[in-house]
């Protein structure tokens, strides 16, 4: 358990950004504060998911690999990648602390219509929110 | 969003109300552990490894400080040791770069270093906190030379783009000035005896005492344009020689201003046990660990080797590696051990023969974003319009700081600067934007604090560590519940292969926490050899 006392701490340290930067006009905009901002599944991918999985989609490969969110079959079904973006899992960051369950569904649904896969059905910030545990009291 | 555009004035119910927040959010603790909230340095001393090591051979998986370390102990212990390193260099995260350098990044884009001879930028770890003991013994051990690296520098600048105007504040200011009216507030409670619960009757008298040393406060317990306060947060015209040489002091900013500003905030990171002065650099780039290391053990390093798989039986340890240049046909090396240091963003890619709770554990461990970027200017213009010797401008916008050199202070010529460190969302961002982008944003925010940037400006190079192809990413981040359910199983001895590096540690991102994770891997497997 963190302590009372501690988390006092960690609320001055983490309101911080809340007071935070702006993006300058007409250019690429940054987040404030620690969590992400962009609302659409396109500005999703191109301010963070591209970061690792590149503009074209196709991944890279170094020492390990980033894998291709292009023509790949593994999005067939849409609660896979839901539940990478959300808990992660090995190379793949957990997003769930960080994005609510609007901006997940957002950008699965755009990554499952863009870079040659075709997939027609929806995720909803419902089906999200009951991958998320249950609020501690 | 639904974050106040100020955290103050506040309420003590929206100041539960955000530890409600708080507590809800791993990200949150996730970020406590990133800003370094932890103990210090368990080191012992020098590691003994005492009895012989029966011939056995150990074959260690990277060359970063945690495979470096082991090598050098485990070869003085007796053990035939090998390592296989995907880069170059040894060294890992322990990175300098310096004019010429070329970096490829995951992507394909390809930054070439362009600054002049004798200036660098460290993209990992860039300062050693004294009570690291660990790589200071090393650093002592091979004559590494070190360096003050300065934390707080008060007369660095603390800037939000919403007080002030969006006009940097000296540090100086702002700490005097929170101290200042703090004391004076407090003082008031006491003597108006609103204390006395708190406080007993004899204390009342040494707390004023206190209050007005450590405020600056005048006779009056006021916090207020004087000598007193002019001594902490300097002068309107500082005192000067000969005639006209009388100071006269400068005006505290007000109580409100300086709550309401929320650059009292940056105060408190300089107290931090692992930011306490003293901190030290390596003259000449953080990669003065690194080379100290490959004079050591360098010929034990099998250079450009990409690891496929990692099996084991019960009586060796096979790993099969491709050159990570040009690929080619695998090839394999035995031990009887295997300390395995890659960073566990790779190894959960990896094929590794190890029990179900190991296997876990190597997947439960994400790697934070962070990214830093190295700026060069045609002039030392911090030092030589702004005073600003080393240290760090704290700022609200993406590039997080400002790092002034804590080194060649008064030189002519160029300068480099440390032109933003970011984590979190923003690292995520600037990652995302191509290498020229990264630095054309930071020179446009640096420039809201030091106005010089707009003609100053030579050149600049941005590392995005989910980019680098050797890590996915700069360190192990570790919540109360994954600590719980996987540390101990990712650090236990798993057949003949055992894990070590900062993501073993708890002092994660840290160059300590590699160095005190290999040293405590290799005593509890030299312990497993004598008793086998």
């Amino acid at each position: 358990m963190i302590k009372p006392k501690n988390l006092l701490c960690a609320a001055v340290l983490l309101t911080l950004p809340a007071f935070a930067s702006q993006a300058l006009a007409g250019d690429v905009s940054f987040s404030r504060g620690y969590t992400f901002e962009e609302r659409d599944g396109k500005s999703i991918y191109e301010n963070v998911c591209q970061g690792c999985h590149m503009a074209d989609a196709k991944g890279a490969t170094g020492a390990g690999r980033y894998p291709a969110l292009a023509e790949n079959p593994r999005l067939a079904g849409k609660m896979y990648p839901a539940i990478l973006v959300l808990k992660g899992q090995g190379a793949m960051p957990v997003f769930g602390d960080v994005m609510d369950d609007e901006q997940i569904a957002n950008v699965v649904n755009y990554v499952r219509s863009q870079f040659g896969n075709a997939y027609t059905d929806k995720l909803t910030p419902a089906e999200i929110a009951a991958l998320r545990p249950p609020k501690k009291p | 969003m639904t974050e106040p555009s100020s955290v103050l004035p506040m309420s003590r119910r929206d100041l539960l109300a955000m530890i409600g927040l708080v507590a809800g959010s791993g990200a949150s603790y996730r970020a406590m552990a990133s800003m370094g909230l932890v103990a210090e340095s368990t080191y012992k001393g020098p590691i003994k490894l005492d009895g012989g090591a029966k011939g056995k051979s150990v074959l260690i998986l990277g060359a970063g400080h945690a495979g470096s370390v082991a090598a050098y102990e485990l070869r003085k212990a007796g053990y035939k040791v090998q390592i296989l390193e995907y880069n170059e260099r040894v060294g890992g995260r322990c990175w300098t770069l310096r004019g010429g350098d070329k970096f490829t990044e995951l992507g394909g884009a390809t930054q070439t270093c362009g600054f002049d001879p004798g200036l660098y930028v460290n993209p990992g770890p860039w300062r050693i906190p004294f009570h690291h003991r660990a790589l200071l013994d090393y650093c002592k051990r091979f004559g590494v030379a070190l360096e003050p690296f300065v934390q707080v520098n008060y007369n660095a600048y603390l800037h939000s783009t919403e007080a002030f105007g969006g006009k940097p504040q000296r540090y100086r200011n702002i700490h005097a000035d929170f101290n200042g009216h703090v004391a004076e507030l407090l003082a008031k409670c006491t003597s108006q005896n609103k204390l006395d619960d708190a406080v007993s009757k004899e204390d009342t008298e040494i707390l004023l005492s206190a209050l007005k040393e450590w405020g600056a406060l005048d006779k009056n317990y006021s916090y207020a344009s004087n000598p007193q306060s002019s001594e902490r947060r300097g002068w309107e015209k500082p005192p000067g020689g000969g005639i006209g040489g009388a100071p006269i002091p400068s005006t505290p900013m007000s109580t409100s201003d300086v709550l309401k500003s929320g650059l009292w905030h940056h105060l408190s990171i300089g107290q931090q046990v692992e930011f306490q002065t003293t901190l030290f650099q390596p003259v000449g780039g953080m990669d003065g660990v690194a080379k100290a290391f490959q004079r050591e053990i360098g010929d034990l390093v099998r250079y450009r080797s990409k690891v496929t798989k990692i099996d084991q039986n019960d009586s060796k340890v096979t790993v099969t590696y491709v050159d990570s240049q040009t690929g080619g046909a695998p090839m394999q090396a035995t031990a009887d051990y295997c300390l395995c240091t890659i960073p566990l963003s790779v190894l959960s890619q990896i094929d590794i023969k190890v029990g179900p709770k190991m296997a876990r554990a190597i997947r439960a461990v994400p790697y934070e974003s962070a990214v830093k970027l190295g700026l060069q200017f045609k002039r030392r213009f911090w030092e030589e319009d702004e005073h600003i010797y080393g240290g760090t401008s704290y700022t609200d916008m993406p590039i997080r700081l400002i790092g002034y050199p804590n080194t060649g202070y008064h030189s002519s010529g160029k300068g480099v600067l440390l032109g933003g460190y970011m984590f979190g969302p923003n690292a995520y961002e600037f990652t995302a934007l191509p290498p020229a982008e990264r630095v054309r944003k930071a020179v446009e925010y640096g420039s809201k604090i030091h106005a010089q940037y707009k003609t100053e400006f030579d050149n600049g190079i941005a590392v995005g560590w989910h980019r680098v192809p050797w890590t996915l990413g700069c360190a192990g981040t570790w919540t109360e519940d994954t600590r719980a359910a996987h540390y101990d199983n990712l650090c236990q001895l798993d057949g003949r292969i055992m894990l070590a590096g900062e993501h073993a540690s708890y002092v994660n991102a840290w160059q300590e926490g590699a160095l005190l994770s290999s040293l405590n891997a290799i005593e509890r497997l030299h312990k497993h050899v004598q008793s086998h």
